[in-house]
């Protein structure tokens, strides 16, 4: 069987992609359900600016608010940030280090279909009784006094998609360390790989502690437990430490492959080889370690004592070091380039002093005596969003306009790209900027109105209409996908005819192959390498020979769907008698799936070398 | 390794001799110490002399070197091609050193 064979068609297609385990395939999943859940999160934060844009409104209610809030955070940082990235990461990192696949690509479509379920899940609790309303970290405190199945489905949700996160990401880390070409050392793989590794490792320690947190809350919430219940000999600030060991390498988890991506993009368009990548690789390691050494600054104002405060905060701040040394690099690399303003490489120029401004505030709040000022004020909220945003959602969308046409073989408008850009850049800092000011002033975070007279008003007023922007500017990307799929022309293997590393020389899309032969690496930035040789293809590492692929297998989609049914019985086994028959049929579904898997043999079927000859496409081309 | 080399009969056998005698050598030295350690172990929680805040960290400190004997020795983690296993592992270990450390320390009850 090989792609000559494919059936076409609506079914046919979707049938294609419940069952597939290419990595290409399954970063289009990603960027699908990604894509999805940031429009989603983004129209709740729109409804929240709504709300705030004048002072005591009544667009939603106390309660809306606070669901909409909390779905906003938990949304856009396990739903949307963290798949997006995801998709980039299945698209690229095996072309970037010149494999066929990722290491396990039945594990890799069950990751993805965990996600999937997971988050479909705890958007249904919109329509099933109200969402979770305690905030995007469900603090035991508030968490466990909250009414209905609000939580119950932000616990059981999050369990569900954080098994898919943390399945992809062993997926990757084996990926990266035992798939390289002949040549890729460590040395010599892309930062977005380096990154990506990374990334992964901190997946790999960061989310058993979430799980085990949300574990212990689900059984105080659903099972009689009173782990968090102090007036039984609990402790609530038990919960915030767990959560925090958690959530704070997640920061890293989702910004350092926005890193990678920068660094990627840079050196592209300012043509020029990453400067000090050694140092790149380095910090990349070192902000991986430090990340779990921080976790307590976010709790400065709970009572930990001057002692603790002090260490926390002295080890906050180190990690600017490593961060400067980044932004130094990406300037220096840029210094002396000769620069093409693509749109990716706006995207890039306009991280640079926006993450700046998110790091800089970020040492204002390590400093522990002034945090007592800024906690829980707007001051935060424009912190992490100068962060995350001026980050990780400028690297994803220029990602999306770099890796475009590699993963479509479709180069996405750049005009309308650049309009994207303009609009999105504006409106960020149109409503994050003024919200320094409004912390500073005293307005609280998490409120769902405001007096009039306290100065609160037209700084709201602004930051919703920066707000309407950036809405305009995920329109007119949407509107960019659509011309270009209907309209877009084929591009080849280096539409942006700077390429330097695997990715661009292999066809966009790549065959389902990848590599028709294993290329030879000969040192970073191998395709730049044999560009400059004059060579049209890279260097292979192999004859042709026959190429061993793994089926495609619909067990994946089933094993998710079974915890999403247990979930549902779990959730209301103490509302209703249906409840623990239907938790076990969702396991005996899931596990007899395993089981399935576990027993039937499936070896796969080879792509034969007569068909590749055939296949001019693809391969090691340029 | 053994398939590595079964591969290749002319490989050097009294180089691998050589080599297999001195890591025997080794794992015998460290089975003697991992079986006097223990002992001293057991000396310890026996001996009325010495105050239980001492016994305990101590026995833990004997416990965690026997595990890293156990790792390197026992489990080759001391050979060549361990190093990726070796860095997550050690990570592991750091990561977790600090949860507990800091529930030790900061947490209030």
């Amino acid at each position: 069987m090989s792609t000559l064979a494919r059936k076409k068609g609506f079914w046919p297609t979707v049938w294609d992609y419940l069952t597939t385990v290419d990595h290409k395939k399954i970063a289009i999943l990603y960027l699908i359900a990604g894509g999805l859940f940031f429009v989603i999160g983004g129209i709740e934060a729109l409804l929240m600016r709504i709300q705030l844009a004048i002072p005591e409104n009544d667009f939603v209610s106390a309660g809306t608010f606070n669901e909409l809030m909390t779905m906003h955070g938990t949304t856009m940082i396990f739903l949307a940030a963290t798949p997006l990235l995801f998709a980039y990461m299945n698209a690229v990192v095996p072309l970037q280090i010149g494999a066929r696949d990722v290491a396990f690509p039945f594990l890799n479509s069950l990751g993805f279909w965990l996600f999937f379920f997971g988050g479909v899940f705890l958007n249904l609790s919109w329509f099933l009784g109200g969402a979770p309303d305690a905030g995007w970290t469900a603090y035991a405190s508030v968490a466990l006094n909250s009414p209905g199945h609000g939580v119950d489905f932000y616990i059981l949700g999050l369990q569900i998609s954080g098994l898919g996160t943390l399945i992809s990401g062993i997926n990757f880390l084996v990926t990266i360390i035992n798939m390289r070409a002949p040549g890729m050392t460590y040395m010599r793989m892309p930062l977005f790989t380096w990154t990506t590794f990374v990334a992964s490792g901190l997946i790999l320690f960061a989310f058993p502690p979430l799980t085990v947190g949300i574990a212990l809350l689900m059984f105080d919430r659903l099972f009689g437990g009173n782990f968090f219940n102090p007036a039984l000999g609990g402790n609530t600030i038990i919960y915030e430490h767990i959560f925090w060991i958690f959530g704070h390498p997640e920061v890293y988890i989702l910004v350092l492959p926005a890193f990678g991506i920068f660094s990627e993009i840079i050196p592209t368009f300012a043509r020029k080889r990453l400067f000090g990548y050694t140092s790149m690789v380095f910090a990349t390691v070192l902000i991986g370690f430090l990340g779990f050494m921080v976790w307590a600054h976010h709790m400065f104002t709970t009572g930990l004592g001057p002692i603790a405060n002090a260490i926390f905060a002295v080890a906050t701040m180190t990690i600017g070091v490593p961060t400067g040394i980044k932004v130094f690099n990406w300037l220096f690399t840029m210094w002396g380039g000769s620069i093409r303003f693509t749109t990716p490489m706006l995207y890039a120029v306009g991280f640079i002093p926006s993450f700046v401004m998110g790091g800089v505030t970020g040492v204002m709040l390590a400093a522990a005596p002034a945090d007592y000022q800024y906690h829980d004020t707007y001051f935060v909220v424009a912190h992490f969003h100068y962060v995350i945003v001026g980050g990780v959602v400028f690297a994803i969308l220029a990602a999306a306009h770099y890796w475009w046409p590699k993963m479509f073989g479709k180069m996405l408008n750049e005009t309308l790209g650049k309009i994207t850009f303009v609009l999105f850049f504006i409106g960020f800092h149109l409503t994050f900027f003024i919200q320094h000011f409004l912390g500073l002033m005293g307005m609280p975070r998490r409120v769902f109105t405001f007096l009039s007279g306290q100065g609160f008003d037209t700084g709201n007023l602004i930051s919703t209409i920066g707000a309407v922007l950036m809405g305009i500017a995920v329109v007119v990307l949407l509107i960019n996908v659509v011309v270009t799929s209907v309209k877009g022309e084929k591009v080849g293997a280096d539409p942006w005819e700077d390429g330097r590393s695997l990715e661009w020389a292999v066809a966009s899309p790549p065959p389902e192959y990848n590599f028709k032969q294993t290329p030879l690496v000969r040192g970073l930035d191998p395709l730049w390498i044999e560009k400059m040789e004059g060579k049209k293809g890279l260097t292979p590492a192999e004859p042709l020979s026959d190429i061993h692929m793994p089926n495609s297998s619909i067990l994946p989609f089933i094993i998710s769907i079974g915890l999403f049914i247990a979930a549902f019985g779990l959730m209301y086994h103490n509302d209703y008698s249906w409840g623990v028959p239907v938790a076990i049929i969702g396991f005996i579904i899931t596990f007899g799936t395993m089981f399935l898997r576990s027993i039937i043999d499936d070896h796969g079927y080879h792509i034969h070398k007569e068909d590749l000859l055939k296949d001019d496409n693809g391969g090691v081309q340029a | 390794m053994v398939s590595e080399n079964s591969r290749n009969p002319k490989v050097d056998l009294a180089f691998r001799r050589k080599k297999n005698a001195e890591e025997m050598k080794h794992q015998v030295v460290s089975f003697a110490l991992m079986i006097f350690l223990t002992i001293v172990a057991f000396i310890t929680v026996g001996y009325d002399g010495i105050d239980e805040w001492l016994k305990v960290p101590f026995i833990v400190l004997l416990a965690c070197i026997q595990v890293i004997f156990q790792l390197y020795y026992f489990m080759h983690m001391n050979h060549k091609g361990h190093e990726g296993p070796q860095f997550f592992i050690w990570s592991g270990i750091f990561v977790t050193f600090l949860t507990v450390l800091a529930f030790m320390t900061i947490v209030w009850w």
